[in-house]
């Protein structure tokens, strides 16, 4: 049986302004991207990865195309949707509590003071959501010392508490070792499979994501390329969306490296591992 | 002012005295409702990282007022204007530019160039220069108390409604973003209400010493506090404690107010800074 789509992209041109010049991110792009699906968002630096996470969030509108997420254009007060950006603006040295930060999630837009019945759901729902990512203990931790999985666990929890049906993490495993990287996959996996959730997750490597993932979308060049690792990762795929010769090895784990890809602005390009 | 007091240790009718004296009711007054304002504010001031953004703004506010006296108009009315035109130029700008130190201290030192001209044109010189760049709480009305306590109430009231959404865009901005709030307008109206808490504060502390009162009590709180709501209570209470301390002693020494609540508040921040770094081994 043929899944239901949760998100859809046809014939998507969008891209930034800047003054007179534009500067196109995608053209003619059509891909879907089915309910509960795991899917990795891999590319070179400035392909538009974190710009198609605004495009669904509804922060960027497209230039022609359509969009939809459950179905209809994307808004920016989806609270189905649980979103984790790469950078954060807050101090690092910041002793605010990790509890904090989740709560944000679940009442950070409401205006007035809670009540206290209602402060003691919003710190329930959020040790709740700190419990499901295995970070409870870190509650009353300020956010000065934690370490960077431990904050990423903290940001999850956050994207969570609102019970989201899509997951956008933008490079979550940026800030993590190895061990850590595949540790973290691991617990969103489990979260996103015991919870019906969505992901999409944009990752520079797509090795620590190979276990967890049902397709990939590669995006270079103003194009995406969709399906399963295999399918997009090979070298005649990629040599077609670079216009330009790529090689892609597989060790005998079956772990990818991705040589090549000169073109254009983008420069040099490899994954390594 | 000829009064000669004699301290006691009866706290209680030290301050029976104290209060005897108009001016320093209305000094007390205006000085508790500035300390409360300047905490609260200054918690997200803190939280944002725009404490140097805040300082200019009360040197945008030196100029307006100046140029106030100098063509007739009570002080506060050019103070708040400027305030109000230069926040809403910063929030329009954005968050990012607040943080630029360099281009917002190249327009400050303007501004107060500006408004040094302005100053000496008029002729009443030096007594409103000093009061404007240093305060003059023992100076203040009865009707300044009220126009005081009314903004003071305005104040509050925004805050505590945007309470969260201030809390979410400074804390995550992206995030907060994506929920649906709007950065922008929520960098605005915060960039407002820094502008008319600096205006009633310039009273207490004036332009120079503003930090005193809306910087130095937030950042001790960061320090203490790891729950918003605890951290803006730590810093509203060191205003508060540091205004009343400052006021008493000024009322027994020859020296200004404003030295006073300066140096009460640098003292609990050496303190405090010298104590968490003795925790850490």
């Amino acid at each position: 049986m043929k899944k239901e789509n949760i998100i859809t992209v046809n014939n998507l041109s969008a891209g930034y302004f800047l003054g007179k010049s534009k500067r196109m991110v995608f053209e003619q792009t059509s891909f879907a991207i089915a309910k509960g699906e795991f899917v990795g968002i891999l590319g070179p630096n400035g392909a538009g990865k974190t710009t198609l996470f605004k495009l669904l969030l509804g922060l960027l509108k497209p230039i022609s195309g359509e969009i939809t997420v459950f179905g209809r254009k994307p808004q920016c007060d989806n609270d189905r949707i649980g979103y984790v950006p790469q950078h954060h603006s807050f101090d690092a040295e910041l002793r605010i509590e990790a509890l904090e930060i989740v709560k944000l999630g679940t009442s950070g837009k409401r205006l007035g003071f809670s009540l206290p019945a209602q402060s003691k759901k919003e710190t329930k729902a959020s040790l709740k959501a700190l419990d499901i990512v295995g970070a409870q203990e870190l509650a009353h931790r300020s956010l000065s010392t934690l370490s960077g999985g431990e904050l990423q666990r903290i940001f999850l929890a956050q994207a969570l508490v609102g019970n989201p049906q899509i997951l956008l993490l933008d490079e979550p495993l940026a800030s993590l070792d190895i061990r850590r990287e595949s540790e973290f996959v691991k617990l969103i996996k489990d979260v996103a499979t015991s919870q019906n959730i969505t992901v999409l997750l944009i990752a520079h490597n797509i090795n620590p994501l190979l276990s967890a993932l049902d397709r990939v979308v590669y995006v270079a060049n103003g194009h995406v390329a969709v399906g399963d690792p295999g399918d997009v990762l090979n070298s005649e795929a990629l040599t077609k969306l670079y216009n330009s010769p790529v090689e892609v090895l597989r060790d005998s784990r079956g772990r990818f490296a991705i040589v090549g890809g000169e073109v254009g602005e983008e420069g040099a390009h490899h994954h390594e591992h | 002012m000829n009064i000669s007091p004699a301290f006691s240790v009866n706290i209680f009718s030290d301050l029976q005295t104290i209060f005897k004296y108009d001016f320093m009711l209305h000094a007390f007054q205006a000085g508790t409702i500035v300390a409360v304002v300047a905490g609260f504010v200054g918690y997200f001031i803190v939280l944002r990282r725009s404490a140097f953004a805040a300082h200019a703004l009360s040197h945008v506010g030196f100029t307006g007022a100046a140029g106030a006296c100098l063509i007739g108009l009570n002080p506060i009315v050019g103070l708040l204007l400027f305030t109000m035109s230069g926040g809403l130029l910063m929030g329009l700008l954005g968050r990012k530019v607040a943080s630029r130190d360099i281009q917002i201290g190249t327009v400050l030192a303007f501004m107060l160039g500006l408004g040094v001209l302005f100053i000496s044109l008029y002729s009443g010189y030096a007594t409103e220069a000093y009061s404007l760049l240093f305060g003059e709480i023992l100076g203040i009305s009865s009707s300044n108390v009220t126009v005081t306590l009314l903004a003071g109430i305005l104040i509050l009231i925004v805050l505590a409604i945007f309470y969260r959404p201030l809390l979410f865009t400074s804390l995550d901005e992206d995030v907060a973003e994506a929920k649906g709030l709007s950065v922008l307008g929520i960098g605005l109206i915060f960039m407002l209400l820094i502008a008319v808490a600096t205006s009633i504060a310039v009273q207490v502390v004036g332009v120079l010493l503003i930090f005193a009162l809306m910087v130095t009590p937030a950042a001790i709180a960061h320090r203490l506090a790891s729950r918003p709501f605890d951290g803006i209570a730590i810093s509203v209470l060191i205003a508060v404690f540091a205004t009343w301390l400052g006021l008493f002693i000024s009322f027994y020494l020859p020296y200004p107010v404003s030295f006073f609540i300066t140096s009460i508040v640098f003292v609990i921040y050496i303190l405090v800074r010298l104590i968490s770094s003795i925790q850490c081994f």
